[in-house]
């Protein structure tokens, strides 16, 4: 098959899993908006709007988390990965297809939170959500390479938080500068050059961190 | 590698190192005369630019040895990188440690988010941290020796990125940066105790370098030889 | 001493330390390592006497 079938293939399967047990989506769905609900009373009345993006940057961002933890518990379970690993397709076709995946469930937790956000905090505009849109490529990019390697150790759940937090930074900052300045063009640059770098190394390192 | 010369080697890096650093803390202290808007305190430089770049050049080797990992797949490139890696987070949290320091008797406080260099190294800071969690986290074995190559690679290219964030978050969040008045061209006498203080501590991470990886080395031998006695 | 001073002083002591502490751990390293070796000695020792027994 080819490299773009191969990708199809795996993304379809992780969707067609998640719509029919419909564990991961409904769960991202409640906790950003129960985070949205929590930052509600950490935040004071008075707060800037700088403040308030922030903390939708950061409920994202642990969305993201908690969507990526699930990203390879079934194939630990089953073992799945070596087996793909085993096929003969190229390695960056199962990352590809993980992002894929992983980016439909974002955009999934993103459709339920900006209205929310716009409901509690303030209106959003085409620049937050052109920033979540890039942002959120970044995120699954950088997001599947980890998740594979935490996947691979003992508390893995501890551990993909700790190796994707500084990585990404950048992003937060990226995505509130685009939505909380004068000049989002800049911050929204950024951001696509984070992606590009980011996506790339994970593209052509995946292969090293699934075999031997 | 002929363990007779890596003992050369050590000996001549420590016996570098101490020479230097000494030379170079005399320097600092005794002769450079005091900088004319910072005074005094401004000495802090010659030694914390210093470690800042040591900790640089040891991340960016440990890189260069994980990317000969991933190249010819040979396990010993993978002790390397890890205790580069390793130096490169003690010469880090002394940047961070002088650079507080430095920022306390500069400006009053023991920490500035407008400080680039210490948020950055902060950054690299929790990075690299993940790093030992990842690898204790594995079992030994090329798996782990691959995945450690590639975070560490990660590593160098979030070094310039996460300079560009901190400098973008600087006009977003509107704190007064802080940058300190070191002229941007350094007189001879500065520039020659600078020199001599930053070759001495790359030789100092250099010698600290061999000698842990030479501990290491000993330590995965000892379970050769143990498992093959058992 | 001008507060200036004391923490130029305090920054120099702090990496004095810190490379202080690094020998101190290492020796205690050093030190595990010369028990695993005794004791590995020991093990191949004993193989070496069983061994010539057994022959």
């Amino acid at each position: 098959m080819t490299f773009l079938g191969d990708v199809l293939v795996l993304a379809r399967k992780d969707l067609l899993l998640e719509l029919r047990s419909r564990d991961t989506v409904p769960a991202m769905l409640l906790f950003v908006v129960s985070t949205l609900v929590v930052f509600h009373f950490a935040l004071p009345s008075d707060a800037s709007a700088t403040a308030q993006t922030g903390l939708l940057w950061v409920a994202l961002l642990f969305t993201a988390l908690l969507g990526l933890v699930r990203a390879f518990v079934a194939e630990r379970e089953e073992r799945i990965l070596d087996g793909l690993v085993l096929a003969p397709c190229d390695r960056s076709a199962i990352w590809l297809g993980k992002v894929i995946g992983v980016m439909a469930f974002l955009v999934a937790a993103e459709v339920v939170a900006l209205p929310a956000y716009a409901l509690f905090f303030r209106p959003v505009g085409w620049e937050l959500v052109a920033a979540v849109a890039l942002a959120d490529v970044g995120l699954a990019a950088v997001g599947t390479l980890l998740a594979a390697m935490a996947a691979a150790g003992r508390a893995r759940e501890l551990l993909l938080p700790l190796l994707f937090l500084p990585l990404v930074i950048p992003i937060v900052v990226g995505g509130v500068g685009a939505s909380a300045t004068d000049d989002p063009g800049r911050y929204l640059a950024f951001l696509g050059l984070y992606d590009a770098v980011f996506a790339i190394l994970s593209w052509a390192s995946f292969e090293y961190v699934v075999t031997e | 590698m002929n363990t007779s010369l890596r003992n050369n080697q050590n000996v001549v890096l420590a016996a570098a190192a101490g020479c230097l650093l000494l030379a170079g803390t005399a320097l600092a202290f005794y002769w450079v005369p005091n900088a004319p808007i910072e005074g005094f305190r401004q000495r802090i430089f010659y030694f914390h630019v210093p470690i800042a770049l040591t900790a640089y050049a040891c991340f960016g080797w440990a890189a260069w040895k994980a990317l000969r990992l991933l190249w010819t797949r040979e396990r010993r490139y993978d002790l390397e990188s890890y205790t580069a890696v390793h130096m490169g987070v003690i010469f880090g949290i002394l940047t961070l440690v002088t650079g507080s320091i430095w920022a306390r008797t500069s400006w009053g406080h023991w920490w500035v988010w407008g400080s680039r260099q210490l948020v950055l190294f902060l950054v690299l800071f929790l990075f690299y941290a993940a790093y030992f969690m990842l690898r204790y986290s594995v079992e030994p074995g090329p798996r782990r020796a691959n995945m450690s190559a590639v975070y560490a690679l990660f590593g160098v290219a979030l070094i310039p990125i996460s300079f560009l964030a901190i400098r973008l978050a600087e006009d977003l969040v509107h704190p007064v940066v802080f940058t300190h008045d070191v002229q941007s061209k350094l007189t001879g006498s500065q520039l020659l105790t600078f020199l001599v203080c930053l070759v001495g501590m790359l030789s100092l991470a250099g010698s600290l370098y061999v000698n842990e990886l030479t501990g290491k080395r000993l330590d995965a031998r000892l379970r050769e030889l143990r498992e093959a006695l058992q | 001493m001008s507060t200036a001073e004391k923490y130029v002083t305090a920054a120099y002591l702090v990496i004095l330390a810190v490379v202080l502490l690094y020998v101190v751990l290492y020796a205690f390293k050093l030190g595990r390592l010369e028990r695993e070796v005794a004791e590995l000695a020991e093990l191949a020792r004993r193989r070496e006497a069983e061994r010539k027994q057994a022959a």
